[in-house]
């Protein structure tokens, strides 16, 4: 049996792991991190639009600071999230990404003087200021209340991914791919390390570590459309909620983005319409403004989501051998802006549709349909990154629950977190790794790794039988997109249960034609298909129990944010391994602590809230506490630490310098 | 919409090469697989649809699907190409021919290492940016003209698939040679004002012919670049850039033109 010793394992190579390595291997910590495939391949690479951090450079941003983005993301998470990470990720935002222009992200920068910009499809000039040349500018994107996106074209996933990956090469940290974490090695309620497929031989490794990350991203390929990469298949969560003690957060909090293309399902960024795009209907008719007067096309994504399939339901869709669409048209932005900010996206357009969008009217417009894009739910953890279950075990970035989205993210946010939590979560991490030794005895690993060769040479030695992998896979797709979507019910979310468990069942008995352990694509199908439903299974059960609508959980048959019954966060254990339903229990949130007590969200639909009777105490005496403060000169930082105190490592509670105001 | 149409329903044949190096049994060898083409249809959509219906363990490499993550670099009628942004339609004969990138070591199939060999070139030419200043993570960003950020951009853009390295003579007869994508890095951090090292320090890292003095301006890395980016000129311009620093022995300020 081969072991591999380190101090901190960090599985997944996207933004949020490699950032988190960074930041172990700094503080003199031996970090290795693994991946399905070399890490500048992750699906972080694939962003498009932008990372959110209020540095209120650019003249749209004037007036953004901390607060401003705390409240969006509040409002957006439809007050689902933890507004204590919330602020912790707000008030490092702009230091990670000063952090990544030092480390060479080529941030698309401010330019003094006047341009043309194009705000509610009217051409606008605006004036940047003389003393913001050169500072890092920001676009337009939904459900905030100023420019706060920063962006290098629309490959912002790109850059970012590639200069924090260059900063793990320059420091030296061990980085493996093509390795696959299958189960994590725990005892007495500790996590040690995890048991790794090599891709290549099939070969099983122990990795055994002080602390151990889990930076493995979302897992949107349950659903059949999605925007996510082939990777994304919840993997990582699978092997924590496998250990029958680690718990997942808000499984059914999936996020459907409004504008992947059609049929492809490749994402077209929220940059179109931060920058001025509109959506059409059959007619060329714009409509998001008769459903939204105020936020328009650029209201949060499970709203304009939801209005869009509205809009179809009504008739209004364009008809299309691959189901109804309506367009997007970034046409009225002018070439030369399409040609320079969203060059993948006219990339993508013209590649896999053959149609050019900077091409005037009609011509230029694209198919678009929401599809599956996120997940906001993930291995649960404490503020700190660490899970509650596992001492040791740790997760960041999409995998993880840390829980600053809530319902839904807001776009931009989510790189955000990845490299934010990286920062934070790997500086606990550290201190978790300084503070514990390894004191696991070879007999429990090895028992570990003899559990997944025993798994792997059963599925070998099924018989085959009538059934295949890759039929069971795609029911599973099928049933996600069609009853676990973006409009639920009670009556098809039970169907679904019970078929996903039915698929759990026979996925467990499906043979393989090929029996070898080396490079064998059709045996890892086979090995991954039962996570992938337990997830599945997770998400459609916790959406069946959660009788509300909140954020992008839509629940037709109960309309209504119900905070009077429903301000919590779901939990998910599976402690039977046999068992084809896992546990669910809830996670009170505590509104007497909120900085901002539920309320409405300033778009969405009025009046649609069962209001718990303790928002309104807390609202008062926030209102109070804020007057007091306020008659005695306190400033906001203090207002806000009076409000709701919460904690960071390093220096990243320090105050944002930002231009023309200081640290005001 | 797409304009595929008229294409639906036609008749593809594929011909992949199948060989597993691990296997002392394996020899290199073609398999013909027939596959009716549907609207749109990559070569993303079509190795899917052979791995499902005939060949459950034929190896390939797909992350994004979109042309943006550089995993699915393959030798298509001989040309290497990103094959999710590969459309059958194309073909006007039909006919699809798959081969490995050569250059990288094989895995399996169509699946070659990139990876390690990328991870290589980016240690070779220390893929990172060199600054002794301090970064204070509080304060205001350093300023960057916005056209030099962009100028860094453009060449930031590259997605390491490693189609230039196929595309190149030199590469294929010298292992160690960093091709035009570690050439073009170089040249971007070169742009990129962050970065404090001179024309000598990047002479250090490539100044020879497993660098770059090695291309020999053959052009095929940028014609199938997928990301079309200016290898020749920044070579080029590199090349001119660095002969200085022999020419004067090094250790000199060097100014050129370019
Ligand atoms: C098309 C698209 C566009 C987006 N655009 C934006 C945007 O503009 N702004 C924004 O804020 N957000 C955007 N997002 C969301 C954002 O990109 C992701 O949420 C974020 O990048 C996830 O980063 P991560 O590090 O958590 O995971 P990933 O980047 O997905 O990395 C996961 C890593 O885990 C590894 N891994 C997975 N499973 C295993 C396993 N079992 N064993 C070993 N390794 C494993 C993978 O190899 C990979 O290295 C976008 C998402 C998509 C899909
Ligand atoms: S330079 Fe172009 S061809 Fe070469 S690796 Fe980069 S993107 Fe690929
Ligand atoms: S799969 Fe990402 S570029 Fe082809």
């Amino acid at each position: 049996m081969k072991i591999q010793y380190c101090d901190a394992l960090v599985i997944g190579g996207g933004l949020a792991g490699l950032r988190t390595a960074v930041a172990t291997q700094e503080k003199g910590l031996s970090t290795i991190v693994l991946s399905l495939v070399p890490v500048k391949r992750s699906h972080s690479a694939a962003a498009q639009g932008g990372m959110q951090a209020s540095l209120a450079n650019s003249v749209m941003g004037k007036g953004d600071n901390e607060d401003v983005h705390f409240a969006d993301t509040v409002k957006g998470s439809d007050w689902g999230c933890d507004q204590e990470v919330a602020r912790m990720f707000v008030t490092t935002a702009p230091k990670a990404i000063r952090e990544l222009a030092g480390w060479g992200v080529p941030w698309s920068r401010v330019k003094r003087g006047e341009r043309s910009v194009v705000i509610n499809t009217e051409r606008t000039t605006i004036t940047e200021a003389d003393d913001a040349h050169g500072l890092i500018t920001a676009r337009d994107f939904g459900g905030t209340k100023k420019w706060r996106t920063c962006f290098t074209s629309d490959a912002t996933g790109h850059t970012m991914l590639f200069g924090v990956a260059n900063q793990a090469l320059k420091d030296d940290v061990d980085i493996r791919e093509r390795k696959e974490l299958l189960s994590l090695i725990h005892k007495d309620g500790r996590c040690y390390g995890a048991v790794v497929r090599d891709l290549i031989d099939g070969e099983l490794e122990a990795y055994i570590a002080k602390a151990t990350n889990i930076a493995t991203g979302g897992w949107g390929r349950v659903y059949r459309t999605t925007t996510n990469a082939v990777i994304c298949e919840g993997t990582g969560q699978a092997a924590v909620l496998e250990t029958g003690l680690g718990t997942l957060g808000n499984p059914e909090a999936v996020q459907f983005h409004p504008t992947p293309i059609v049929p492809s399902g490749i994402l077209l960024t929220e940059g179109c319409r931060g920058d001025g795009g509109v959506l059409r209907d059959v007619d060329g008719y714009r409509f998001m403004p008769d459903y939204e007067p105020e936020k328009k096309d650029l209201a949060s994504r499970d709203v304009v989501s939801r209005r869009m399939m509205e809009h179809i339901r009504k008739g209004k869709g364009v008809k299309s051998i691959f189901g109804d669409h309506l367009w997007l048209d970034i046409s009225i932005l002018g070439r030369e802006h399409i040609e320079k900010n969203l060059r993948d996206v006219q990339e993508i357009s013209m590649t896999f549709n053959g149609i050019d969008p900077a091409d005037e009217g009609p011509k230029g417009w694209m198919p678009v349909r929401p599809a599956q894009h996120y997940s906001m739910g993930g291995v649960r953890t404490k503020p700190t990154g660490e899970s509650p279950d596992l001492s040791g075990l740790f997760s960041c970035g999409e995998a993880a629950c840390w829980d600053m989205h809530g319902f839904n993210r807001l776009g931009g946010n989510s790189v955000a977190e990845t490299v934010v939590s990286g920062m934070i979560v790997g500086n606990y991490m550290a201190d978790y790794c300084l503070e514990n030794e390894i004191d696991i005895d070879t007999a429990t690993i090895e028992a570990f790794v003899e559990k997944e060769e025993q798994n792997i040479r059963e599925i070998m030695s099924r018989p085959l039988n009538d059934d295949s992998i890759f039929d069971i896979k795609r029911r599973m797709q099928e049933i996600m997109d069609d009853k676990v979507g973006i409009f639920r019910n009670g009556e098809e979310l039970q169907e679904a249960v019970d078929e996903l468990r039915e698929l759990l069942e026979r996925s467990r008995k499906v043979g393989i034609r090929y029996v070898t352990h080396a490079s064998n694509p059709e045996l890892v199908e086979a090995y991954r298909l039962p996570k992938m439903l337990k997830i599945a299974i997770s998400i459609a059960y916790s959406a069946l129990l959660r009788t509300e609508s909140r954020g992008a959980h839509y629940r037709e048959d109960y309309l209504k944010r119900d905070d009077a019954n429903w301000l919590k966060r779901t939990l998910v254990r599976w402690s039977d391994p046999e068992a084809t339903l896992p546990e669910v229990f809830y996670e009170e949130l505590d509104i007497m602590k909120m900085e901002i007590p539920p309320a409405f969200r300033g778009y969405g639909r009025k009046g649609m809230t069962i209001e718990h009777p303790l928002s309104a105490e807390r609202q008062a005496e926030v209102d109070r506490i804020r007057e007091e403060l306020e008659a005695n000169g306190a400033d906001r930082f203090e207002i806000q630490d009076a409000l709701m105190p919460f904690d960071l490592p390093e220096n990243y509670k320090e105050k944002n310098e930002r231009q023309g105001i200081g640290y005001a | 919409m797409p304009d595929t149409a008229q294409n639906k329903g036609r008749m593809l044949t594929f011909e992949i090469l199948q060989y597993n190096p691990s296997d002392p049994q394996s020899k290199p060898h073609m398999v013909t697989y027939h596959l009716e083409e549907t609207l749109g249809m990559t070569l993303f959509v079509a190795l899917n649809m052979i791995r499902e219906k005939f060949e459950p363990d034929l190896a390939f490499d797909f992350v994004c699907r979109a042309g943006i993550c550089g995993s699915c670099g393959m030798m298509v009628n001989g040309k290497p190409l990103l094959a999710c942004r590969t459309l059958t339609k194309n073909y006007p004969d039909g006919v699809l021919r798959l081969m490995p990138m050569p250059s990288f070591k094989l895995i399996k199939d169509l699946s070659v290492v990139t990876g390690q060999w990328m991870d290589g070139m980016s240690k070779r030419v220390e893929s990172w940016i060199h600054s002794k200043e301090e970064v204070d993570l509080t304060k205001l960003e350093k300023r960057i003209e916005p056209e030099v950020a962009d100028a860094t951009f453009e060449l930031d853009r590259c997605i390491e698939c490693g189609i230039c390295v196929s595309s190149c003579a030199t590469a294929l007869m010298r292992p160690d040679f960093v091709g035009a994508v570690g050439l073009n890095r170089v040249a971007r951090f070169d742009v990129d004002p962050h970065d404090e090292r001179t024309a000598e320090d990047f002479y250090e890292l490539v100044g020879d012919d497993s660098g770059i003095f090695g291309c020999m301006t053959l052009l095929g890395c940028e014609d199938n670049c997928p990301k079309n980016l200016p290898l020749q000129e920044k070579i080029a311009y590199m090349r001119r850039k660095l002969a200085n620093v022999k020419d004067t022995g090094g250790g000199l300020e060097i100014r050129v033109e370019g």
